[in-house]
C-alpha cells in the first residue's frame, strides 16, 4: 500500500494556513497524502487572484483564489475548508463560510475541492465531523482517521505552544516538522521575487541579520518578559491583525523586516498567552463573536497597556468587516489612554511600498521622540 | 424616558405602535436625510458599513428631540450588524451624549430575557397590555407590507408619474395614527382602494424585476436611493425579497416557537452556495434563483459597501445569472452614492431587459 502513488492535496499558502499548516499538513500525511502547498505570494498570485474575484472582495481572499489558482493542474485535490466557527459561540468573517462556494463560481479548471465544513459553535461535534469528511476521500477506516486526528490536534497545539514560547511563525513550523515546505518558501524568498513593486528601496538588515523566513518576527527570546536588566532596550512594537496579513511578508510589503530593519522587535498576538488575550478581551462589556477579532482586540489592549511596549500598529485589509469595528474600539482605548502609540496601515492590491514606509518611518521617530523625553 | 430608535425604512411604524403601547413616550428621529447621513459618517469609523453611520445619524437627530434611551437590537454574529449597539454607545458617550441603550439581543429561545430587556425599558406592564400591543404592532407591520406591495404593482401602470408614491405616502400615514387594530384595518382597506383607483394605463405590460439583498438598504429609501420607486416610475414592476413583517414571523417568531427549521430558500441556494453566510447572503442567492425560475426578468442586488455577507452572495450570483439566463445587477451603496449614477444604471438594466424581451 505505502508504495502506491499517493493522492496529491494542494493547501494555498493563504488565510488560515497561518494558524492552521500545522494541523492540516499533520492529518492529510498522516492519511497517506502528499501535501503540495502553493508558493509564497507573488504578484503574479495577487494578479490572478484579483481577475477572477469580485472587486468587493477583500485583498486576503483575493490572495487565496490566486493561490487556489496556482495550484492548478499540479495536484489532484485542494484543500478549500469551510471555516465556520473554530470556537463555542463564536463565527469568523463570513467570507470564510462561503469560501468553497466563491472559489467553485470563479476558478475554472479546478480539480476536486475537499471542502469540509468545521463549526464549533454549537460544540466538538463540528469539528470532528470536518476531519471525518476529508478523511473520508483517502480511507474507509474510521480508526485511521481518528488516529490522524488525533495526531494532527497534537500537533497543532505544540506549534500554537511554540508560537506563545516567542518563537517566529517560521522557527515554530520547524519546531513540528514542518521544513520541507520552509525550504522550499525560502527557497522562493531568497530570489527576492518577492518585492513588490512601488518604491524600489532596499532596507538594510539590523547587525546583518538574515531576512526571517516569510518576513517573520524572529523574535527569538520571545515575550516582553525577556529582556534582562541593564539591557539597552529595544523599541518593541506589538503587530496587531489577522495572522494572513501578518505573515504574508508580500501583503503586507514586508512590514515586519522593514521594523526590525529600523532596530524594532516585534510582537504579534500569537506570541502572547491566549488566556492574557482572552482575559483583555473580556474587559468589553459584549463578548465578541468574532474569534480572531477578539484575539486581535485583546492583544491590543495588552499592548496598549504594556509598559514594556512602545507603539502598536494595526495591519488590516481595506474593507474588513470585523476590523472595521474592532479598529475603531481599538483606537478609541488607544486614544483615551495616551500612552502607547498607535496607528493603522490599511493594505490593499494597490498599496503603494513609499507611502508605507513613510508612514512607518514616521512612526519609528514618533516613538523614539517620546522615549526621549 | 424617552425613547427612540434607529430608522430602517417604515419600520418605524409599527415600532412607534409596540412602544407607545407598552406605556413608553416615544422620539422618532426625523426621517434619514443628508444631514442624518453627515452627522453619521462624521463620527463612525471609515470602514464600518453604511447602516451603522444613518444609525448614528438618527440616533444625534433622536437627541436633539430629547430622546434619552436607545433601543437597538443585537445579534450573535457572523454579520457586523450584531455589534453595532457596542460600537455606537463608544461612540455617543466620547461625543458626551448622557444615555441609556438597551439593545435587544435575539432571544435564542428564551423568552423570559427578551421580556425582561423590555420590562427594563417600560417598566411594569400587564399581560393583558403586552399581547394586545403585540397584536396591534403586528396589525401595523402586515398593513404596511400589503401596501408597499400593492404600491409597487399600481406604480408601474400609474398613468401619472409620481401619483403613487404620493398616495402611499399618505395612506401610510393613515396607518400609523391609527390606535386601535380595527382602525388599523379600516386604514388598510381604505389604503388599498386609494391605490387601486389611482388612473392606470392599462395597455402597459411592465418588465418584473426583484429586488434582493442586504434588509437595510433594501428596506431603507433613503440609502437605496428610492431604486423601488425608481424602478417603478420607468414602469417596472419590483418585488422586495424582504417585506418586514415576513421576515419577523420568520425569524422572531420562529425563533421563539422554534419552528421546524425548513427553509426553501436554503434548498434553492444549495447547487450555488450550500451553508449560511450570516445576514442575508444566503437568501439573496437563493432567491435569485426563485425569481428567475418564476420568469422574473431581471433581479437587483442592493448592499452596503464592504458587506461580508452580500460579497459571498455578490460573487456567486454570476453563476445564477449564467445558469438561468436572466440579468443580474449589483448595487452598491455607501455616503458617496449618487442618484444621477444609480439612475443611469437602473435605466441601462432596463434597457437591457426589454430589448431581450423582444
Amino acid at each position: 500500500m505505502k508504495e502506491a502513488i499517493k493522492p496529491r492535496v494542494g493547501i494555498p499558502r493563504a488565510l488560515l494556513y497561518y494558524t492552521y499548516y500545522p494541523l492540516w499538513h499533520a492529518f492529510l500525511t498522516e492519511l497517506g497524502v502528499e501535501v503540495v502547498v502553493s508558493p509564497p505570494t507573488t504578484k503574479g498570485i495577487v494578479d490572478a487572484g484579483v481577475k477572477v474575484t469580485v472587486d468587493e472582495a477583500c485583498l486576503p481572499v483575493k490572495v487565496f483564489c490566486g493561490h487556489v489558482a496556482s495550484l492548478r493542474g499540479s495536484v489532484d485535490y485542494i484543500f478549500v475548508p469551510r471555516l465556520v466557527s473554530v470556537e463555542h459561540r463564536a463565527y469568523i468573517c463570513p467570507k470564510f463560510m462561503g469560501l468553497p462556494d466563491i472559489v467553485r463560481n470563479n476558478i475554472s479548471r479546478l480539480p476536486e475541492l475537499i471542502a469540509p465544513s468545521f463549526d464549533c459553535s454549537r460544540g466538538e461535534k463540528g469539528y470532528i465531523s470536518g476531519f471525518y469528511e476529508v478523511g473520508r476521500v483517502f480511507t474507509h477506516r474510521s480508526r485511521e482517521i481518528r488516529r490522524a486526528y488525533n495526531l494532527a490536534n497534537e500537533r497543532l497545539s505544540k506549534f500554537v505552544r511554540a508560537m506563545e514560547s516567542g518563537l517566529s511563525l517560521g522557527e515554530a513550523f520547524s519546531s513540528v516538522g514542518l521544513v520541507e515546505a520552509l525550504a522550499a518558501s525560502q527557497a522562493a524568498t531568497s530570489g527576492n521575487a518577492n518585492v513588490r513593486p512601488g518604491m524600489g528601496r532596499k532596507d538594510a538588515h539590523a547587525g546583518g541579520q538574515a531576512p526571517s523566513l516569510d518576513g517573520n518576527p524572529s523574535c527569538r527570546d520571545g515575550a516582553i518578559s525577556g529582556i534582562g536588566p541593564g539591557e539597552a532596550e529595544p523599541i518593541t512594537i506589538g503587530i496587531i491583525g489577522h495572522p494572513y496579513n501578518i505573515y504574508d511578508s508580500y501583503v503586507n510589503m514586508r512590514l515586519i523586516e522593514r521594523l526590525e530593519g529600523m532596530g524594532a522587535r516585534i510582537i504579534t498576538p500569537e506570541m502572547l498567552p491566549l488566556s492574557v488575550v482572552e482575559d483583555e478581551a473580556a474587559r468589553l462589556p459584549k463578548r465578541l463573536f468574532w474569534t480572531f477579532a477578539r484575539r486581535i482586540l485583546g492583544a491590543a489592549y495588552h499592548f496598549l497597556s504594556s509598559p514594556k511596549v512602545h507603539g502598536c500598529l494595526h495591519i488590516t485589509a481595506f474593507g474588513c468587516g470585523p476590523d472595521s469595528l474592532v479598529g475603531e474600539l481599538i483606537e478609541r482605548e488607544a486614544k483615551r489612554r495616551r500612552e502607547v502609540p498607535f496607528m493603522t496601515i490599511t493594505i490593499d492590491e494597490h498599496t503603494g511600498e513609499a507611502g508605507v514606509v513613510t508612514r512607518l518611518e514616521a512612526f519609528m521617530d514618533m516613538i523614539r521622540r517620546g522615549r526621549g523625553r | 424616558m424617552k425613547l427612540t430608535f434607529p430608522h430602517m425604512g417604515n419600520l418605524y411604524i409599527a415600532m412607534r405602535a409596540l412602544f407607545e403601547n407598552l406605556g413608553a413616550e416615544v422620539v422618532i428621529p426625523p426621517k434619514s436625510s443628508k444631514r442624518t447621513l453627515t452627522l453619521g459618517t462624521r463620527y463612525s469609523p471609515e470602514f464600518a458599513c453604511l447602516p451603522l453611520k444613518v444609525n448614528i445619524g438618527n440616533f444625534i437627530e433622536a437627541f436633539e428631540m430629547g430622546a434619552d434611551t436607545i433601543v437597538m437590537a443585537g445579534g450573535v454574529g457572523p454579520c457586523r450588524f450584531g455589534y453595532y449597539g457596542e460600537v455606537q454607545r463608544e461612540i455617543l458617550k466620547d461625543l458626551g451624549y448622557e444615555f441609556e441603550m438597551v439593545v435587544i439581543e435575539p432571544p435564542q429561545g428564551r423568552i423570559g430575557h427578551l421580556l425582561e430587556r423590555v420590562k427594563k425599558l417600560v417598566g411594569k406592564v400587564t399581560a393583558r397590555q403586552v399581547i394586545y400591543a403585540l397584536k396591534l404592532t403586528w396589525a401595523k407591520m402586515s398593513a404596511v407590507d400589503e401596501l408597499e406591495r400593492l404600491a409597487n404593482v399600481v406604480r408601474a401602470r400609474e398613468a401619472e408619474k409620481g401619483s403613487t408614491s404620493k398616495v402611499l405616502e399618505t395612506v401610510l400615514g393613515w396607518v400609523d395614527s391609527a390606535s386601535t387594530i380595527e382602525e388599523v384595518r379600516d386604514a388598510k382597506e381604505e389604503g388599498l382602494g386609494t391605490l387601486k383607483r389611482l388612473p392606470m394605463d392599462g395597455s402597459r405590460e411592465p418588465l418584473k424585476v426583484a429586488l434582493v439583498g442586504e434588509i437595510y438598504v433594501v428596506l431603507e429609501p433613503f440609502v437605496n436611493l428610492h431604486v423601488e420607486r425608481e424602478l417603478g416610475e420607468m414602469g417596472v414592476e419590483v418585488e422586495r425579497s424582504i417585506y418586514i413583517g415576513e421576515w419577523v414571523k420568520e425569524h422572531v417568531v420562529g425563533d421563539l416557537l422554534r419552528f421546524g427549521r425548513k427553509n426553501p430558500v436554503k434548498d434553492s441556494a444549495k447547487p450555488y452556495l450550500c451553508h449560511f453566510v450570516g445576514g442575508h447572503g444566503l437568501e439573496s442567492v437563493g432567491r435569485a434563483v426563485e425569481y428567475a425560475k418564476r420568469g422574473f426578468h431581471g433581479v437587483v442586488q442592493v448592499m452596503p459597501f464592504t458587506c461580508m455577507p452580500e460579497i459571498v452572495a455578490q460573487s456567486i450570483l454570476p453563476s445564477v445569472s449564467r445558469d438561468y439566463d436572466i440579468p443580474i445587477m449589483t448595487l452598491i451603496f455607501d455616503e458617496h452614492s449618487a442618484e444621477a449614477g444609480v439612475i443611469t444604471r437602473l435605466e441601462a438594466f432596463v434597457d437591457l431587459m426589454s430589448r431581450r424581451r423582444k
